[in-house]
């Protein structure tokens, strides 16, 4: 699997989406996404690149573009 | 009158995330405009969010003898007509976003509509009557507790005492105002002068700790769930100075976890206070003093000044032996006057008489520290929100009529159990839907079989074998 396949995946099982609504989430914008999703989905991205991220990053994971610039900082490139 | 603003006239009553703000002065003067609007002793549904206008409406209503009902601004529509109908409200106060379409618009303030109903003054209210708040939002029963003027005013003056608070305090909004422990944290801090921090962004959010940090935020409340996720969010290495004080309520938090809170508040000059309590009980019953914290991790504390608790065994007898197990009862000015389902019921007196059967199932060990052991009832805490798994159970029968289903669970997890493989997912989805609560909380569960005995009553003893 590719990263950008990783990270599409975590999206679409962490906040139980389909593949196409993925790339147009924002935090908050939806039930699906909400506190306890993202907590879901951040354990779902540091399990699929094997990653600890900082409190500041977790937080700033807004969006699905947002969490590609994020991961870059962990040398995941999507 | 609940507060008496003019005593802390220059005090900041308020700041929100925009940085709008509010003397006390200017929050007494904003509340009488807009009582004037409602003009006179009437019902209101107030729908929250953690905004200045939904915080206008509550500080306005309540000390000018309206009563608020206090609904999430989110809630799902049909469970909000159900409400509307069966309780007839003179005024809705809601979020500009919000369409009233038999409502006529009297007032605007801080993004906030005020509609007058067709109702008119349909509903009455008994004297004494405050504030009415549900039991759980998400499930959309109508049923209310009813809050009295002294309710509110004894649990505010045991908060206020033992938590110590004074006007320099600035606790920062974790919790929604429709949720009874989000409220008692804005009574008590505004019967003491203090300034709220006002947000609604959720602490998964660098929004919210921008706010926190920038205005300088020295407390918060929280669920369970609430530091479960601080913890993963590895919430003990952010660097918050002005941080004093963490309180704990809505469910039984890990001992394990209480243990880090507790250590890491220690070695930091911080405290962390688990606090007990129900929407009956006006907010809060009991407390854990700092000082036992460590020696009693895992208890839930002692009474809170003014209050007394008892355990009964199941003859009704009183259990007066350490470590037995019996159902908490508890006796205080805070226990609220009782429930409504119609409106009809806003017109009762008290009918709890001071006595609260909890419905938790408790020890008191020899220094008379209490411990929540269990429930009695079928419910459960997803997420910091009370759940009646009955309620839900009624909820998909009447949605899914052919659909055999039993919901049981442990702690924050609800197992939804059905014999249909296809309509599991969308029964699923759809209560995550109705009840605004994340689908993760909901664990689909296929079984051959619902058991239940000869009378067709669902034996939720023989489920247990599925958890875990």
């Amino acid at each position: 699997m590719t990263n950008s396949e990783k990270y599409h995946n975590a999206f679409v099982t962490a906040l139980e989406v389909t593949p196409a609504q993925a790339p147009d989430l924002v935090y908050g914008k939806s039930n699906a996404w909400d506190s306890v999703g993202h907590m879901t989905l951040i354990a779902a991205l540091e399990d699929a690149f094997d990653i600890m991220m900082e409190m500041d990053d977790i937080i700033d994971l807004s969006s699905f573009e947002k969490g590609k610039e994020i991961l870059r900082k962990y040398d995941v490139e999507i | 009158m609940m507060w008496k603003f003019e005593g802390f006239r220059d005090n900041t009553a308020v700041i929100d995330e925009h940085g709008q703000q509010l003397s006390y002065a200017e929050l007494r003067h904003e509340g009488r405009m807009l009582c004037q609007q409602a003009d006179g002793r009437c019902l209101v549904f107030c729908l929250c969010q953690n905004v200045l206008g939904s915080f206008l409406g509550y500080t306005a209503f309540l000390n000018g003898g309206v009563v608020p009902a206090m609904l999430p601004a989110d809630m799902d529509p049909a469970l909000f007509s159900a409400l509307y109908e069966a309780y007839k409200p003179k005024y809705v106060w809601a979020p500009k976003a919000f369409d009233l379409e038999d409502g006529c618009l009297r007032y605007e303030r801080f993004g906030y509509r005020l509609f007058q109903t067709p109702f008119g003054d349909a509903t009455r209210l008994a004297p004494d009557l405050a504030l009415l708040l549900t039991t759980s939002g998400s499930t959309g029963s109508p049923k209310f507790v009813r809050q009295s003027y002294q309710n509110i005013r004894a649990n505010t003056d045991s908060i206020v005492t033992y938590l110590s608070l004074t006007q320099s305090e600035r606790p920062i909004t974790t919790l929604p105002m429709h949720y009874t422990y989000g409220l008692s944290i804005l009574n008590s801090h505004l019967d003491v002068g203090a300034t709220i921090l006002l947000t609604n962004q959720g602490i998964a959010q660098k929004a919210f700790w921008t706010f926190f940090q920038k205005l300088g935020a020295t407390s918060f409340g929280g669920v369970p769930y609430t530091y479960e996720m601080l913890d993963r969010m590895r919430f003990f290495r952010m660097d918050l100075p002005t941080l004093t004080t963490m309180t704990q309520a809505g469910g039984k938090l890990l001992p394990e976890l209480h243990r880090k809170y507790v250590e890491w508040c220690q070695k930091t000059g911080r405290q962390f206070i688990v606090m007990y309590g129900q929407c009956e009980a006006t907010a809060r019953m009991a407390y854990l003093p700092w000082e036992q914290s460590l020696a009693k991790i895992g208890a839930m504390g002692i009474a809170i000044p003014g209050g007394a608790f008892e355990l009964i065994d199941e003859d009704g007898n009183l259990i007066t032996a350490p470590h037995v197990t019996g159902e908490l009862r508890y006796r205080g000015p805070n226990v609220t006057l009782g429930y409504a389902s119609t409106g009809d019921d806003l017109r009762k007196g008290d009918e709890f008489g001071g006595v609260l059967h909890t419905g938790d199932m408790a020890q008191v060990d020899e220094d008379g520290y209490y411990t929540i052991v269990g429930r009695k009832k079928r419910f459960l805490k997803l997420f910091g929100n009370r759940v009646n798994l009955d309620e839900v159970e009624r909820m998909l029968k009447s949605q899914f009529p052919t659909a055999d289903v039993a919901c049981a669970g442990r702690d924050d997890r609800l197992t939804l159990f059905a014999t249909d493989e296809a309509a599991l997912p969308q029964m699923r989805a759809w209560l995550a839907e109705k009840t605004g609560l994340h689908s993760s909380g909901f664990v689909p569960c296929l079984i051959p079989a619902i058991p239940k005995n000869d009378a067709g009553k669902t034996l939720y003893q023989e489920l247990e074998k599925y958890n875990d």
